[in-house]
């Protein structure tokens, strides 16, 4: 199905199933551990062995040689696989560095052998016995230190918010130089880690020169074409299966080492084996969300309106890598006649820097909204209101393109009223509760709506039982459940009628999860199957197909009524499409909007910060699942809230590598750091985004909710930190005299 | 982690004549600390004595009215018991500001004395680091270094001892009670049990190989209010960057110990006799002669703020 | 040759030649043979014997040997919680844990908490308010949770516990801190709260 006109009228409108708040359809398993993720699949292949993954020990140069006599030697072991033993493999799939083999070592941790071992004891045994000779050569690690010589860079993140490098519109040099109140300041955001709870995960097993990867992996498609051309063998010998991902936020988008070692190490020992990334190993030989130095100015007349706006940002990255994004809502998210953006990007021999929750919009936004959040107060202006001055109905960089629905209005006014607003004190540093310094802060919320083209094939069998089946995972973003949804509503069934398989590549291929465009544009390929579906069940049934109303779980035309079922008596129905988008999407500007409220306490003697209120209020089209899109935005103020305060992979910036590689070192918010979250989300629909008229909430809930934390933080104290995360030791010498 | 025999003792003497008698032989009690560290081949044990089969998990009233604890009372139940809870605020306080419920569950009196430093280049078996590895070098002092040590540390490391009970126990004036394979016991005063690191950072303790913690005793309660202020950049489950173990009358006057800032729990008995006028005056006398590096010179400011609001709780 | 040469050893990995951890004997260049031991574990009810390497976790012995993999490694050093069992009536990490320590113990894990029929009102619970996203760590939040209850009502204080004289009582503030040793980076705290408190409640 091609989508190419605004979408009308249309059974998901009916909205007797989606839009519900149900309860999630894996919610039985995954709260009974009965869920399978990948290194649990002991059911789909016999005699699994297990395999260990050693990672480099040094962050730039070349391995010398490898020693594996010992650990070949060690008991249980069935094979040592080193790097030494094959050429650099290709790369899968926006990898940016290498996964395996050959002797160039670009970053730490970076995976240089695999230990297939009877038992995972034997395995990590034996894995210490490997002893590597490295020739390490200098490295540069430093972002402050590269970003002077940094040249600028042109991009596309591959998830939508890409740029052209610098951007301008109008004169901003010159309407800069002459607004009567301005702005520049230079921020910085830190290296992140996704520090998602399943490790990297695969099981592999080889039949003859077919291949199965049992794996947790976002994009299946991506993978599936990715390990074909990374082992070189041919993409029909390959498939993946990947029905519970255990959180990905980006870093499970792309093929990495878990998936390649399990499947030399399986060649290697003859026989299936099983590989996790062990938890130290994760942060350095994975991605994560690349640091980042921004410079935002901004110049207004004195009533409040933007006449020139520039954010500058410079990032860091392996040669091939690209840059954090995070000048891109800004070309979109306030009017102002003269513009500037600009990226560039220095060269880091750090490990691999890609997309983590809102690449771009989320370190974007954390500066983008404290800089506007400090300019309203040089304005003497409430940062709702200059924030509601500033809106913009159209693509500012092209006005003719207008916004297909744009309510961040709405959001702001909403979330003020709801949030009690109006009973802030501008005056930062003024309100106390016993040792606490309490403030209030928020920020607007920005994150492109994308669309990716999404295929799902739909079965109807004899007991009226529809099975949809399509490569979608479901990373926690409630995918069966919105999936199960859309099928019930279109075919008029109940949800227990349908059944919903994911993850599997030898089903159609979908948009996959990311970029907040998994649940519109795989929910609307599950709409283009079963308007297929319904047009095969009217005929067989000798229906018009304009004619017919499934409802009820019958199909209805004039005075006949028919149980669905009975089209597939003499046997199942079957439809497979795939939406397709045109360039509806670029003829208007989607995206989706929100407005974040935050209030802080800060200790008055020993600023640590801590949460005390959150409301998000997001304007995304059509809610599919109230209750499942409520928990993807509270995560995502959760893990903006990580950002904003304690996120922050430590750079030990003379041997480059992130030091504090675990759990307890990187520390990501845990209960006592989040209180009660609210949302509410604006009722409205897009029908320029998909029939769904859906627009995606994954990532809108982490877009800006860091810069609310830190606006409350500044309202609390008085003090503005520029350099993220808000650790205590930034404000310590600047805190007010301790009492 | 290397292969290891395994034996489950059921008496103190027994135990500590189980780990003389072979080489290379460790305590196990909770295990919380030692197989974390096992699985990365930081310990590499050939032989691993089970202490859980001893008993030493009672409480029980000495005749000098404190209390003697096993080595083996847990966590959880030693900051849960009332005589504690009433009478050793500040160490029921520091327990529970520590790891988490389910690691408190596990975790042993003597575990927890015994833990060993968060370092991340301690952690990191590529780097340079002079406690796991004597003679290889110091990564933190030019590294990252933003939870280490800012006093007591030496050119070969700057580590700190990451727990908070012993901080507890440092202002309660504890004694760690041991036995060694001879059987011969011995009255460590906590000041003196964990080390500086000087020239040997490798060695925590001043436990001599196979010398077995029975228990710890604390001396009759000492009157005050009882706190333990933890600082800590997540709100929960997360090591302290300082805190402060006090215990500390009306007027302020009262006893001090510092966490989470140098290679053992901090204390200058003699600075103590400053609380009255306020915690720089304590702080600038408890700190003297730190050497902090870049990164983590704000825990001397901390310590003065943390202790301020320690002295404000003992006021309200 | 370099210092850096020297030091740097393959990690995961003590490895290299010159990066023997303190306290290992020299010359040990191989692996020794493993230990084996059986051990009795009573596991969700059921009496299970098993002959495992000595150097098996709990975690592992479940996952890998009884094929309940309903308890996650997470991070396999105690720092998120994914692996909690309930052992001998207390919560525990059970990646930081020997199976050969648990002879004998009895063990209770999310599979013997119920079943996706016959679900524990905490797993209902879960489903209802939405307490999870991805769902590996959820096992471990929905033990620690039943845990949690009963360790309020067993009067085990907490960080957060006011006066620590005074009986613990269930509040949002207590769950919260109690419950932080099992990490949710999906971030479903806020809904897993409420779970909680609606389970406490029906229990009062």
């Amino acid at each position: 199905m091609k989508f190419d006109t605004p979408a009308g009228q249309n059974p998901i409108d009916q909205l007797k199933v989606v839009g519900k708040p149900t309860d999630r359809i894996d919610g039985k398993f995954k709260t009974t551990g009965t869920a399978p993720y990948a290194y649990e699949r002991h059911d789909v292949v016999a005699n699994q062995a297990y395999g260990y993954v050693l990672g480099a020990g040094i962050s730039k140069g070349r391995v010398r040689a490898i020693h594996v006599e010992d650990a070949k030697r060690a008991p249980g072991v069935l094979a040592v696989v080193t790097t030494l033993e094959s050429p650099r493999l290709e790369r899968g799939m926006m990898n940016t560095a290498y996964l395996f083999g050959g002797d160039v070592i670009q970053h730490y941790h970076q995976a240089i052998a695999v230990v297939v071992a009877e038992t995972f004891e034997q395995a990590r045994a034996a894995a210490f016995l490997v002893k590597v000779d490295y020739a390490a050569e200098a490295g540069k690690f430093d972002l402050a230190a590269e970003a002077k010589g940094a040249p600028p860079v042109p991009s596309d993140s591959g998830e939508g918010s890409g740029g052209d490098g610098e951007e301008r519109v109008g004169d901003f040099d010159g309407a800069f130089a002459q607004a009567p109140v301005t702005l520049d300041e230079t921020y910085s955001t830190a290296d992140e880690s996704h520090a998602m709870m399943e490790p990297h995960a695969t099981v592999a097993a080889w039949d003859g020169d077919k291949l199965t990867l049992w794996t947790s992996n976002q994009m299946i498609a991506w993978g599936h074409g990715s390990v074909a051309k990374i082992l070189g063998i041919p993409k029909e010998n390959v498939r993946i299966d990947s029905p519970y991902v255990g959180g990905g936020f980006g870093g499970k988008l792309f093929v990495r080492a878990d998936a390649v070692l399990a499947a030399l190490g399986a060649k290697a020992a003859g026989r299936p084996v099983k590989v996790a990334l062990t938890r130290p190993l994760i942060a350095n030989n994975t991605t994560h969300r690349p640091a980042t130095i921004q410079r935002v100015r901004i110049g207004a007349t004195k009533d409040g309106t933007i006449t020139a706006i520039a954010h500058e940002s410079t990032s860091g990255n392996l040669p091939d890598g690209d840059p954090e994004t995070a000048v891109s809502q800004t070309k979109l998210l306030y009017a102002g006649a003269n513009r500037l953006t600009a990226m560039k990007l220095a060269h880091l021999d750090l490990p691999e820097g890609n997309a983590m929750r809102a690449p771009g919009e989320a370190p974007g936004l954390m500066v983008l909204e404290v800089a506007m959040d400090e300019m309203a107060e040089k304005l003497g202006l409430d940062p709702v209101e200059f924030r509601i001055r500033n809106d913009t109905q159209v693509d500012p960089q092209a006005p003719e393109r207008p916004f297909s629905h744009r309510d961040l209005i709405g959001c702001l006014k909403l979330g003020a009223e709801k949030f009690g607003w109006a009973k802030r004190n501008p005056r930062p540093g003024q309100v106390r509760n016993g040792q606490w310094l309490i403030g209030v802060g928020m920020a607007a919320a920005f994150r492109n709506n994308m669309v990716l083209k999404s295929g799902a094939r739909v079965r109807l069998d004899g007991a009226g039982t529809v099975t949809v089946e399509t490569d979608m995972t479901d990373i926690g973003t409630g995918s069966y459940t919105i999936i199960a949804q859309t099928a019930a509503e279109m075919m008029g069934l109940p949800l227990d009628k349908i059944v919903v398989r994911l993850g599997d590549s030898d089903f159609p291929v979908s948009s996959g999860s990311g970029g907040q465009f998994g649940a519109n544009s795989s929910t609307a390929g599950v709409y283009a199957a079963c308007v297929k579906l319904r047009e095969a069940v009217a005929q067989r049934l000798g229906i018009n197909s304009a004619d017919a109303v499934f409802a009820d779980g019958e199909v209805r035309a004039g005075n006949r009524a028919v149980p669905l079922g009975d089209a597939a008596a003499q046997g199942a129905l079957s439809a497979e499409d795939t939406i397709e988008f045109g360039d509806i999407s670029k003829k208007q500007q989607q995206s989706t909007f929100g407005a974040h409220f935050v209030e802080v306490g800060v200790d008055a003697d020993t600023a640590e910060i801590r949460v005390r209120r959150m409301l998000a209020v997001c304007a995304a089209g059509r809610i599919l699942n109230p209750k499942s899109a409520r928990s993807q935005v509270i995560g995502g103020m959760t893990m903006g809230t990580g950002a904003a305060l304690m996120e922050e992979l430590a750079v030990d910036t003379k041997r480059g590598f992130f030091a504090n590689h675990d759990l307890a070192g990187y520390e990501v918010p845990v209960h006592a750091d989040i209180p009660h979250q609210e949302v509410i989300f604006l009722d409205e629909v897009d029908p320029m985004s998909s029939p769904m008229k859906a627009k995606g909430v994954g990532e809108l809930g982490i877009c800006g909710v860091g810069a609310a934390v830190a606006n409350a933080v500044y309202n609390a104290t008085g003090i503005r930190v520029r350099d993220y995360p808000l650790t205590l030791d930034k404000f310590l010498e600047r805190m007010p005299d301790a009492a | 982690m290397r292969s290891f025999t395994y034996e489950r003792p059921s008496t103190p003497a027994e135990a500590a004549a189980a780990v003389a008698a072979k080489p290379n032989a460790k305590f196990i009690a909770g295990g919380t600390n030692l197989l974390d560290l096992m699985k990365l081949q930081i310990e590499t044990p050939a032989h691993l004595v089970d202490v859980n089969g001893l008993g030493l998990d009672r409480i029980e009233a000495t005749p000098e009215g404190g209390l003697r604890i096993g080595a083996l009372v847990r966590n959880t139940d030693l900051a849960a018991d009332a005589r504690v809870r009433k009478d050793y605020g500040v160490l029921s306080r520091a327990l529970l500001a520590g790891a988490s419920g389910q690691l408190r569950n596990k975790a042993t009196t003597a575990g927890n004395l015994l833990q060993r430093t968060r370092c991340p280049y301690f952690y990191d078996t590529a780097q340079a680091c002079n406690k796991r590895q004597p003679g290889s070098g110091c990564s933190a002092l030019d590294g990252v270094s933003r939870q280490l040590a800012v006093i007591g540390g030496s050119d070969a490391c700057i580590a700190t001892h990451p727990g908070d009970m012993a901080v507890a126990m440092r202002v309660l004036d504890a004694t760690v009670e041991t036995v060694d394979a001879q059987g011969t016991e011995r009255k460590i005063p906590i000041a003196e049990f964990h080390r500086l690191p000087g020239d040997k950072p490798e060695v925590d303790t001043t436990l001599k190989t196979g010398e077995l913690i029975t228990a710890v005793t604390l001396p009759k309660p000492v009157a005050g209010t009882h706190i333990y202020r933890k600082v800590r950049d997540r709100a929960s489950y997360a090591y302290a960057l300082v805190s402060v173990a006090a215990i500390l009358g009306k007027d302020g006057s009262g006893h001090v110990a510092f966490g989470g800032v140098a290679h053992k729990p901090w204390r200058v008995e003699a600075a103590e006799a400053a609380l009255p006028r306020g915690a720089k005056a304590v702080t600038d006398h408890v700190f003297a002669g730190a050497k902090p590096t870049h990164e983590n010179a704000y825990k001397l400011k901390l310590a003065e703020r943390t202790l301020t609001a320690a002295l404000n709780q003992a006021r309200a | 040759m370099s210092r850096r040469d020297m030091v740097a050893g393959a990690t995961a990995a003590a490895a290299a030649l010159t990066t023997l951890p303190s306290g290992a004997r020299a010359g040990s260049a191989t692996a020794d043979k493993p230990v084996m031991a059986k051990v009795g574990l009573t596991v969700n009810g059921q009496r299970r014997e098993l002959e495992l390497d000595i150097r098996t976790s709990l975690l592992d012995a479940a996952r890998e040997h009884l094929h309940l993999t309903g308890s996650k490694k997470g991070c396999d050093h105690g720092q998120c919680g994914a692996c909690t069992m309930i052992v001998d009536g207390r919560r525990i990490n059970a990646c930081l844990t020997l199976a050969v320590m648990h002879q004998g113990s009895e063990i209770t894990t999310i599979e013997g908490l119920g079943q996706p029929d016959n679900l524990h009102p905490m797993q209902a619970a879960f489903i209802k308010h939405d307490g999870y996203q991805c769902g590996y760590c959820t096992p471990g939040q929905i033990c620690s949770g039943v845990a949690v209850l009963a360790e309020i009502k067993a009067g085990i204080p907490s960080h957060v516990t006011a006066d620590l004289n005074a009986p613990t009582e269930v509040s949002e503030a207590e769950i919260r801190e109690r419950m932080s040793g099992n990490i949710c980076r999906c971030g479903a705290y806020s809904n897993i709260v409420e779970a909680m408190t609606e389970v406490a409640g029906r229990q009062a």
